[in-house]
């Protein structure tokens, strides 16, 4: 049967073509948007994982998640800011549970080695930040505790920063000068590469304590907590939210942000945008549907004679329906095909520029959408042929 | 006795009132018959033809087949005794377009799931018969009116009907065309092959050994 369905087709080589290119079109679609999609949620889990499961976020303002997301109150760094590195002391002094508590500042400076300069990110911290952002050195180590303590002038840079420094051996030990002073280089981070289109790699790292006397500021952008409770999350939550209370901040001038209520936010947010993004184009599927159909209804009145020639000789109901239910699931199929394979090849190219993620199941629903779309869309042509009466088929003209 | 009807009528339902086609028709056709039904334009002629070939069922009367009452038959029991038992040649040929002489041929094939080697070899036999041996994969539109007709004749005989149908088979055709193919219907009915032919054409008709004339629905 499907034999005589290719043949048929093959007769009308343009129209056949230009009826599976609607599907095919639908099913690439689907496929590459929902590998875009899937593409974006897969970094914003892989970040997530990087943190670990143990790490609550502390930052100044209050944030919203859930259907009003954002933030209310100044951004970091303004006067409404009131997180300090004391803070996060005050937080491990008063629960057991806290491992570390990590301060966060950045700002800019201009940067100058042997003649060059540059205006840098700079990141102020602790030596824990290396352990709990997995920080590992390619030259020399990441700085320790008495560095902290001491405000020592050492820096760790990042790749991007050496690069754009032109320097391509170790530097480890040479001098930098970091918004005029005079700092000596302990390390060099491994470069981390890009996510989300924000380079990882372009920042020079200082210790905490040195940060605040370098640029006269005791603020700091964000706090990570760790804790060694990792099951009981909520409740170390509501622990650092009273200690900040305690400590005379208001309820609206912080956030003790859970990973997973963050990535949970972002996954739906995602998720939701996959699936708008493959139901756009599962539009387009059903109109390539509508295409077959209608292209059905003109090849069925076109070839009533055909049918009445069929059934003349001896053609079955359920001969004549078989073939042109075969003829429209035989375009939607290799629609369908044709269209995985665009569907995956562009997405494959595409990773050159953004992250994508072919995922099993959109190239499953959307090839057996594609045979549903033929089935359906094949279905009524086909019995509007089988019903024909044979005698007035074959006077048609 | 190959066909035998007794009073088989034919009347459509046009906008509510009633139409009679075909009224009270008793006839007999013995095996090996080559028969002409005659008439005017619109005397019936044609639906009797569709009657007895099957195509479409009286609406009172009996028809017997072989002696089998074939007058009620559901659509799909009729399809596969056309099929098997039944040859067609329609006046404008009927070729599948875009499809070979020798799959023309084998068209019916299709529809009695026996498409063996023997098959294969008996069109190719047929169509050396009607003198197209060295036209098997042509298509029909590079073959000339008579070319496509003795084509349409192989296909009606790849069966083995019982009764072999023509409806004015020489209708689209010229004079010395139209000959040719009587000739080959002439040398099938001396083979023994039980030929019906519609035809208004009396030169044609005479090749037939016995006419029946219809006029209104009757015959005369």
């Amino acid at each position: 049967m499907m034999k005589i369905a290719i043949g048929a087709l093959i007769i009308h080589k343009v129209r056949s073509l230009l009826t599976i290119l609607g599907i095919v079109i639908g099913v690439a679609a689907v496929i590459l948007l929902v590998s875009i999609g899937n593409g974006l949620t897969s970094i914003v889990n892989e970040q997530f994982e990087e943190l670990g499961t143990d790490l609550i976020f502390v930052m100044p303002g209050k944030i919203k998640f859930g259907d009003a997301a954002g933030r209310e109150g100044g951004p970091p760094g303004t006067s409404n800011n009131k997180l300090t590195p004391r803070t996060g002391i005050e937080i491990q002094k008063r629960i057991p549970s806290i491992i570390a508590t990590v301060p966060v500042a950045t700002t800019f400076a201009s940067v100058s080695y042997k003649g060059e300069d540059r205006v840098t990110p700079i990141l102020g911290t602790t030596s824990n930040y290396a352990i709990i952002r997995k920080s590992p050195t390619s030259f020399g180590t990441f700085f320790d505790a008495s560095a902290d303590n001491g405000a020592k002038k050492v820096a760790i840079m990042g790749q991007t920063v050496l690069d754009d420094l032109s320097i391509t051996h170790d530097p480890t030990g040479e001098k930098i000068k970091i918004a005029g002073q005079t700092f000596r280089i302990a390390g060099v981070l491994e470069a981390k590469g890009s996510a989300l289109g924000n380079d990882q790699d372009d920042l020079i790292i200082i210790p905490m304590s040195t940060y605040e006397r370098t640029f006269d500021v005791d603020k700091v952008n964000y706090m990570y907590v760790k804790t060694s409770d990792p099951e009981h999350l909520a409740s170390t939550v509501t622990a650092i939210k009273d200690v900040l209370l305690k400590t005379h901040l208001k309820a609206e001038d912080f956030s003790v942000v859970d990973p997973k209520e963050l990535l949970n936010t972002a996954s739906t947010i995602l998720g939701s945008i996959t699936a708008a993004l493959g139901g756009i184009a599962a539009i387009s599927l059903v109109v390539g549907g509508i295409g077959i159909a209608n292209i059905m209804l003109v090849s069925v009145t076109e070839r009533t004679k055909e049918i009445g020639l069929r059934k003349a000789v001896g053609a079955t109901y359920r001969h004549i329906l078989s073939q042109f239910l075969a003829e429209a699931i035989f375009l939607s199929l290799t629609g369908g095909l044709v269209g995985v394979l665009i569907g995956t090849g562009l997405s494959l190219l595409l990773r050159q520029f953004v992250n994508t993620d072919i995922t099993w199941w959109s190239i499953g629903i959307s090839f057996g959408v594609s045979l549903l779309v033929g089935v359906t869309s094949g279905m009524g042509p086909a019995i509007k042929a089988a019903r024909k009466d044979p005698i007035d088929a074959l006077r048609y003209e | 006795m190959l066909i035998a009807t007794d009073n088989i009528s034919k009347s459509y339902t046009v906008g509510g009132s009633s139409i009679d086609v075909l009224n009270d028709i008793s006839l007999t056709i013995d095996k090996g018959e080559f028969v002409a039904i005659m008439g005017q334009s619109g005397s019936g002629k044609s639906t009797l033809m569709y009657i007895l070939g099957l195509l479409i069922s009286p609406t009172s009367g009996t028809y017997l087949l072989n002696g089998d009452d074939v007058s009620t038959l559901p659509g799909d029991t009729r399809a596969h005794l056309r099929n098997g038992k039944i040859g067609f040649v329609f006046q404008s040929f009927h070729l599948l377009p875009g499809v070979s002489v020798i799959d023309n041929v084998k068209l019916p094939l299709l529809y009695s799931k026996q498409n063996g080697p023997s098959e294969q070899a008996y069109a190719k036999e047929l169509l050396e018969k009607v003198g197209l041996s060295d036209r098997l994969h042509h298509k029909p539109n590079q073959l000339s009116g008579g070319q496509q007709q003795r084509v349409a004749i192989a296909r009606a005989l790849i069966n083995k009907p019982d009764v072999l149908f023509a409806d004015e088979p020489t209708g689209n055709l010229d004079s010395k065309t139209g000959a040719e193919i009587m000739d080959i219907f002439d040398t099938l009915n001396k083979e023994g092959k039980t030929i019906i032919m519609v035809t208004h054409e009396k030169s044609i008709a005479r090749h037939a050994k016995r006419i029946i004339h219809i006029q209104d629905g009757r015959v005369v």
